[in-house]
């Protein structure tokens, strides 16, 4: 039954509440709040009454907490008592751009140690964008017994040694999902530290590291984990290593492989072949480093059931990603480089009409010399052939407002809208005007936008289309753009459900800071950094606003009274005590 | 409440960027170029007059990409992870002759346009009109009565397929489709 349905019977008008209250055992309440998974659902449910707010933290197995800054551990240990899986997103996203100094926090330590004596029995960790130490790695594997699922996602501060402690100390390890950190690789020994008596892992990804592992050991961890249904290898694997992994995991589901270069016999190319066409369930494929087109072809096997292909660590040209599209008829999801060039998005439009993700990556982002990427007719050919795209990312060297028009009347039904204009501050470079009327397309017409980034030359019009029409936007990231903060203001009046924000070097000042004072505490945070915004505006933010924290990252050498970097976020924690030097609390 | 300052491209980012030029290239600030196309917008009276004095200033070769911490957003990782490949075809195809017995005229292949052996040999097959047997590395090509052979380097006659594709497109110099109780004596008992 719908908790919105039970509501409604106990609000009823005709009831006596005193006399006539529908009592609902406790148990039964939580019985059916345990099946709601959703935590927005379950914010919700809490806010009905005292009865329920209890019955759903007691229920409660997964917390996810946005910011780690915005609760504090104890606060979160206090109100939920029965945790077994978290998940912890630490830095501004800008942190990923290195816009955020070394030292800046998102130490999970502090949230390790509560864990321990509050969550014992914790099953899973999902961090983004946190400080992890080995020290805290060592801790994680030996306090909690029953622990899972690892999964660090551009996170930093560790090293290999951490991983080994991981892999020595958790017997029940599930989960162990290294992705895009800043590790420090000290070599790969640690995928040794698995004893052989250990069979439970179902999901290894160590793509992220560059030394070589022991390959005998990893042979032998993939042939006795039955389970096993992601697999994904560093570069270091060979072709031919891949091959023998593969013909004693054909149950598995997820792939990446490792290098794709080396040279094979007919003979060997054959038994590849073979070896994937046995991997009945397998869905989703990635890695394929330095693959040469001559090696492609075997995996036509597995093509025709892909639908997630990841790739943008393969430099491939247009006439290679043709031949390999046209084996995947069912492709929903696809990650390239750039190096394929607008033919081979042309391709992508004509063999893959399931598609709903495109990401297009850079590849030579500093040789001046080769004219290559993509542009805009690449995207206006895919957005013919796949209507149900939904989800882009593409970068650019040139776009004009009527290709972007063109596309999402085409694709109607954005959600996420990422297009990065590779030269800030471009213009339409046919008729040389700002990109105002296509992200003013974008808005009007995709009313289900979630996400935008916009770039490329655009003036205030472009964020008046944003605050009149983005009604569904939450997340919305701005680059060298706007005229004045009159820009901001549209943005900060007309998005309702705004959660992200984030800007750099825009023209916004203190005016376009403080028009969102009563919005802040309605979002996650707010980043600006290069912008007008000077420090008295920040203070007076932060005098106005107590439940924000307002802190602002100041650079060598920069003007006392500017604010160089921004941060506001809301928080129930208070200002934080573990900031460093360079970060002021207002 | 203090008012905003007036925006001014040049000290604003000057002020807090920091650029990382690759070394021997000057720093060029993105103001300039921004500024460049301030400018074109603002001599312009509409668009086709900016596309003819866009034409103008690209006659001048375009002065270097800045180095904008942080920009493009793409993440370390990625960023020190992609190589590009070499532009492999600079130098053209390679070009070999195909001769198969009882044919009365030769044909020229581009050993490069090709991706790997199978392909190779369903482009002859097609060419010459006739089939290739399967290929096994014990047997040679069994089930027809045509073996494809190459000359190599060092003008030993070969069985297409034993070695590597990139070894192979590298040492072939002519191709011949042999027949007969010839073709059945290669890869046998060897």
């Amino acid at each position: 039954m719908e908790p919105s349905e039970l509501k409604r019977s106990k609000d009823s008008p005709n009831l006596d509440e005193s006399t006539r209250r529908l009592s609902f055992p406790d148990e039964v309440l939580e019985r059916v709040l345990s099946l709601l998974k959703s935590h927005r659902d379950r914010s919700s449910v809490s806010l009905v009454c005292k009865d329920w707010y209890n019955a759903e933290r007691w229920s409660r197995t997964h917390v996810f907490i946005g910011n780690c800054y915005s609760v504090s551990p104890e606060i979160v240990a206090r109100r939920f008592p029965k945790i077994r899986s978290v998940t912890l997103k630490g830095k501004p996203r800008f942190s990923d751009f290195n816009l955020v100094p070394e030292n800046w926090g998102a130490d999970i330590h502090a949230w390790l140690v509560v864990f321990a004596a509050k969550y014992p029995f914790l099953e899973e960790l999902r961090l983004k964008r946190m400080a992890i130490s080995d020290e805290s790695l060592e801790f994680l594997a030996v306090s909690f017994p029953n622990f899972k699922a690892l999964s660090l996602l551009s996170c930093d501060g560790f090293s290999t040694n951490g991983l080994a402690a991981i892999a020595t100390h958790c017997k029940n390890l599930t989960e162990l999902d290294i992705q895009e950190n800043g590790i420090d690789d000290k070599g790969g020994s640690w995928l040794s530290c698995f004893p052989e008596s250990f069979t439970s892992l179902e999901v290894l990804n160590f793509a992220n590291l560059s030394s070589d592992i022991n390959f005998d050991a990893l042979e032998r961890l993939v042939g006795r984990c039955k389970s096993m249904r992601v697999l994904k290898l560093n570069r270091s694997v060979s072709l031919e290593q891949l091959q023998r992994l593969l013909v004693n995991a054909p149950q598995l589901a997820e792939l990446g492989t490792g290098s794709f270069s080396e040279e094979l016999t007919f003979r060997q190319c054959v038994e590849l072949e073979s070896a994937l066409s046995n991997c009945k369930n397998m869905h989703t494929l990635s890695g394929l480093w330095d693959a040469k087109g001559i090696y492609l072809p075997a995996l036509y096997p597995v093509c025709t059931h892909l639908t997630f292909l990841n790739l943008s660590y393969a430099a491939l040209r247009s006439d290679e990603l043709a031949k390999l599209l046209a084996h995947c008829p069912r492709l929903k999801r696809l990650w390239v480089l750039d190096t394929v060039e607008d033919k081979g998005l042309e391709a992508v439009g004509m063999n893959c009409p399931l598609l709903e993700e495109l990401r297009v990556f850079p590849a030579d982002l500093f040789d001046e010399e080769i004219i290559h990427g993509v542009t805009e007719a690449g995207f206006v050919a895919v957005s013919f052939g796949c209507p149900r795209l939904h989800y882009v990312l593409y970068f650019c060297c040139q776009m004009t407002n009527a290709a972007v028009a063109t596309i999402v009347q085409n694709c109607p039904d954005f959600t996420h809208f990422r297009l990065c204009i590779m030269n800030p501050g471009q213009p339409d470079h046919i008729t040389n005007e700002p990109m105002d009327e296509a992200f003013g397309a974008v808005v009007k017409t995709c009313t289900k936008l979630q996400r935008l980034s916009v770039s490329g030359r655009l003036t205030d019009l472009t964020f008046e289309y944003i605050g009149r029409y983005a009604k569904n936007l939450e997340t919305l990231s701005v680059a060298f753009a706007g005229s004045s903060d009159w820009g901001m203001q549209c943005v900060m009046g007309g998005c309702s459900k705004l959660r992200k924000l984030e800007i750099r070097d825009c023209p916004f000042g203190n005016a376009a800071l403080l028009s969102g004072l009563e919005k802040y505490e309605s979002m996650r945070s707010l980043w600006m950094s290069a912008c007008n915004v000077t420090m008295n505006g920040c203070r007076l933010l932060a005098r106005e606003m107590p439940r924000l924290n307002v802190e602002v990252m100041k650079e060598d050498g920069s003007d006392d009274s500017q604010a160089d970097k921004v941060y506001v976020y809301r928080s129930i924690a208070g200002p934080r005590r573990d900031a460093p030097p360079s970060v002021l609390t207002l | 409440m203090e008012g905003s300052v007036g925006y001014d491209n040049d000290l604003n980012l000057r002020a807090t960027e920091l650029r990382l030029g690759l070394p021997g290239t000057e720093p060029v600030s993105i103001v300039r170029s921004n500024k460049r196309s301030l400018q074109q917008v603002a001599d312009d009276d509409c668009g086709v007059n900016g596309c003819k004095s866009d034409d103008q200033n690209e006659t001048a070769p375009p002065p270097p990409k800045a180095q904008i911490v942080g920009w493009p957003p793409i993440r370390s990782y990625r960023k020190n992870n992609i190589q590009t490949k070499k532009n492999e075809s600079e130098g053209g195809g390679i070009y070999v002759k195909v001769s198969m017995d009882g044919a009365p005229y030769l044909r020229k292949i581009d050993l490069k346009i090709y991706s790997g052996y199978p392909e190779l040999l369903q482009a002859i097959e097609n060419m010459l009109k006739f089939t290739i047997g399967e290929y096994s590395e014990r047997e040679g090509y069994k089930g027809s009565d045509y073996a494809p052979t190459y000359e190599d380097k060092d003008g030993d006659w070969m069985l297409v397929g034993d070695v590597p594709w990139e070894m192979f497109i590298t040492s072939c110099k002519r191709l011949r489709i042999m027949k007969g109780s010839e073709a059945r004596g290669l890869g046998c008992g060897v």
